[in-house]
């Protein structure tokens, strides 16, 4: 049934849907509104599990690295400075092989503390062994969470499911909420490939010589590409029953497009605003929306921009020193190609900033009217700043 | 579309009456879209919040800036904010307010909503007197000002949405549909 849910509501839909059975977090905005939700749902048995209030990030995780490893569903959300206080514990769980699933909501690391959306927080934990999916609106929210714990359980490997603040997650907006037996049928209870075992005991993760070290980042490795053909046919099961899919990318129009935007979360529904303006108008545009990052989905990437004369990459994120991380992936993706199309690298919306269509527009306007980007990374909509003496 | 901003203080449940008439309209068959412009927070500080409606699904992910219409939960807002900055010519201004603003002229090329939602809140025991929880008898005046959404919408939404005293709510929200007056567009010989 439809209803009128805000972003994080429907995270914590997904959640109870999912038969979680531990839950652990620590507050932090702007994902406090998720765990609010969970926690009282598991007050009120609305959730048969146990929540787990804890006094750090770091032990949040390492708090459902017990419990996942003795045999349960588990889940935690976190944002910015919680994710970063989780890194080291990021290593563990994937190398460790338990399909935890987080949400992040995007939140702009401090100093300056910033409360507001920027996918810095999340983009920085890229070479952790989680698996990456960024969502557009409340219903991808949703139906990417339930999904997640099957890819998950599948690969046995994290996912980490990410939102922008407040543009999503306090966001209010029509959400389809699934029945529990049609979710059941989709994702079944939790049946562990391992687990803690009193009467059969063994040690879980223990000293790994370089005898045997580099075999099991191996099988990592190739389990993370599995995970690519393996969230395919999760979508497919998944559209069988819901009618919805989304793809780990999506192109609209990009077939006979010169010059494609490349986004990710909800700037991707504003460009495709732009994009009926800009195709109305008679300009050869295209969208290619990212949902997954890791794995980094180079085929389609490569399909969906092969054609183009130009690409504008717009990053709500930096690396410094590097550029936007979204630009210097699709960058790599295409470097296998023997004609690539120019890529320009954009950097809007840090720290909350609004990216409104105009800005799309100037970026689009800026693709189209430049050869060559003049500069690695073009920051859009910087003010000038006067500095003190 | 149709994109409208609420001006309120914190503690006077503005983000809470917007996300109410989002479950009103999205009853009454439109696709909704609501969410506050999250600042700092502090009890008393303006508070921004938006509410977007259209018939088909909505796209755009950013904030308001030349609203349609705009509501305004506190009139001594006026004082310090320009409620009606962005604001399209011949827009809707809800205003709470026990009586109407002497100078009128800033209203000027729009449209005035009045209604006395502290009177009315109060009445019906919803908060305190210095600080009533207005945003149920708001949603009764933005119903009637807005000929939408239907007013069984409005009475639905607050009783599936309100935990506390629904009916006392339902009652301040059908008051205030009685009560708001609308002075309508305010010409330039309104502007004295």
């Amino acid at each position: 049934m439809k209803r009128v849910l805000e972003g994080s509501h429907a995270v914590a839909e997904a959640v109870r849907l999912a038969n979680v059975q531990v839950v652990s977090a620590y507050p932090i905005t702007p994902q406090t509104h998720i765990v609010e939700i969970i926690s009282d749902y598991c007050a009120k048995g609305k959730m048969n599990a146990k929540f787990i209030p804890v006094e750090s990030e770091h032990s949040c995780l390492a708090a459902l690295v017990g419990a996942q490893s003795a045999g349960v569903r588990t889940f935690t959300a976190t944002s910015s400075q919680g994710l970063a206080l989780m890194h080291e514990i990021l290593h563990w769980v994937s190398a460790a092989r338990l399909p935890i699933v987080m949400v992040d909501v995007n939140r702009a690391l401090g100093p300056g503390w910033n409360i507001w959306t920027d996918q810095t927080d999340s983009l920085s934990q890229r070479d952790t062994g989680w698996i990456q999916l960024y969502c557009e609106d409340g219903q991808e929210v949703l139906d990417t969470t339930l999904q997640a714990f099957r890819l998950a359980e599948r690969v046995n490997l994290p996912v980490m499911v990410v939102l922008d603040a407040f543009f999503l997650s306090h966001t209010y907006e029509p959400v389809d909420v699934p029945e529990q037996k049609e979710v059941d049928r989709f994702l079944p209870s939790y049946s562990p490939r391992f687990n803690l075992d009193t009467r059969n005991p063994y040690t879980l993760s223990p000293l790994v010589t370089p005898a045997f070290y580099m075999e099991m980042r191996h099988d990592m490795a190739l389990a993370m590409d599995e995970a690519m053909t393996c969230f395919a046919e999760i979508e497919e099961e998944y559209a069988a029953l819901f009618n919805r899919r989304y793809g780990s990318v999506e192109a609209v129009t990009c077939d006979d497009a010169e010059i494609i935007l490349v986004t990710s979360g909800t700037i991707t529904s504003t460009t495709r605003l732009l994009l009926e303006e800009l195709r109305a108008k008679g300009e050869k545009v295209g969208l290619l929306k990212m949902k997954m990052f890791r794995p980094f989905p180079v085929e389609a990437v490569c399909r969906a921009l092969g054609r183009a004369k130009k690409v504008a990459v717009i990053d709500r994120n930096f690396s410094f020193g590097a550029g936007g991380v979204f630009a210097q992936e699709i960058k790599a993706a295409l470097y296998k190609l023997p004609v690539r199309p120019t890529v320009f690298g954009y950097i809007a919306g840090l720290g909350g900033r609004d990216v409104t269509t105009d800005i799309l527009e100037e970026i689009y306007i800026k693709t189209r009217e430049t050869d060559l980007p003049s500069q690695e990374s073009i920051w859009i909509g910087l003010q000038e700043v006067k500095y003190a003496n | 579309m149709i994109e409208i901003r609420f001006h309120g203080r914190g503690g006077q449940g503005t983000v809470v009456l917007t996300t109410l008439l989002a479950h009103g309209l999205f009853k009454a068959g439109y696709e909704v879209q609501s969410f506050p412009f999250f600042g700092v927070e502090r009890r008393g500080a303006p508070v921004e919040a938006y509410l977007r409606l259209d018939k088909k699904k909505i796209l755009a992910r950013t904030n308001v800036t030349a609203p349609d219409h705009v509501v305004v939960q506190d009139q001594t807002l006026l004082n310090s904010i320009d409620v009606t900055k962005g604001l399209k010519p011949g827009g809707w201004i809800l205003l709470n307010c026990s009586t109407p603003p002497s100078d009128m002229s800033r209203f000027g090329n729009n449209r005035v909503a009045i209604v006395d939602a502290g009177r009315i809140a109060l009445k019906h025991k919803l908060g305190s007197r210095t600080s009533p929880i207005v945003n149920t008898a708001m949603m009764g005046a933005f119903a009637r000002m807005m000929e939408t959404p239907p007013m069984k919408d409005i009475i639905a939404a607050i009783r599936e949405e309100v935990p506390s005293d629904p009916e006392a709510n339902v009652a301040a929200a059908q008051e205030a549909y009685q009560e708001v007056v609308i002075l309508g567009l305010i010409t330039s010989e309104d502007k004295k």
